[in-house]
């Protein structure tokens, strides 16, 4: 049994049961899952709710490529993971890894990579929105900041 | 300085400041960065061309790549993913 690195955006909400039955038990000792949530605030700011924009084609080989890479480093035995796009609540789900292994070791790194590399690679954007209506494209700011995503 | 036709496609921020998604657009451009650069000052692009990554044809690429007829860009705003 082989397994094909997995990597999706997704407009609807992520089926986390779906994306768990591409993990098969068996040979596998450890499961270890990420989930991004939408947090209620940013930098001090009420945050009601979030967008997601990606550049879907570059940001689903970019994605490929990042599960495929936590796969080569790390004696990991299956890596998938799904970025939303569209308008998030507070609370949503926006990020799902799911990484199972022999050993738990391996798990958590894998995993690990998988979400830091998608923060600093990914080609999609998000716009906060403010609890006093305005809304702002984080690490856009014409002041400060810089290219790249923060950790 | 050879004229070429490009399709550009805008997201995000740029997509708003711009006020399209996409365009065709004939330039003497050479590369992304001197075509970022026409760009932002026909249209008020609030980021400066170094914090602006390019892609052609779906594949990030250099600032100094030589753009060809035809090309497919975008313009990569600093990510926020996550």
């Amino acid at each position: 049994m082989s397994h094909q690195p997995m990597f999706e955006i997704s407009s609807t909400p992520i089926d986390i049961a779906a994306l768990s039955s591409e993990l098969h038990r068996g040979r596998a000792g450890a499961c270890v899952t990420f989930e991004g949530w939408v947090r209620d605030s940013n930098e001090g700011r009420p945050v009601t709710a979030l967008e997601y924009e990606a550049y879907i084609p570059l940001a689903e080989k970019e994605g490929l490529r990042i599960v495929s890479e936590a796969m080569e480093k790390y004696p990991v035995l299956a890596v998938v993971c799904t970025h939303r796009t569209g308008v998030l609540a507070v609370g949503d789900l926006a990020v799902w890894i799911g990484v199972i292994s022999q050993h738990r070791s391996a798990a958590f790194d894998a995993c690990r990579y998988v979400i830091d590399e998608a923060k600093a690679r990914l080609p999609i954007w998000k716009r906060e929105r403010y609890a006093d209506g305005s809304s702002e494209w984080i690490n856009c700011a014409t002041r400060g900041g810089s290219a790249s995503a923060k950790p | 300085m050879t004229e070429k036709t490009v399709h550009i496609r805008y997201y995000a921020i740029l997509r708003e400041q711009r006020g399209i998604e996409a365009e065709r657009l004939v330039t003497r451009a050479a590369t992304p960065a001197e075509l970022y650069e026409e760009l932002r000052v026909r249209h008020g692009f609030t980021l400066a061309g170094d914090r602006v990554r390019a892609a052609l044809n779906d594949e990030f690429t250099g600032p100094g790549t030589e753009l060809r007829e035809g090309d497919r860009i975008v313009f990569i705003p600093p990510i926020a993913g996550g």
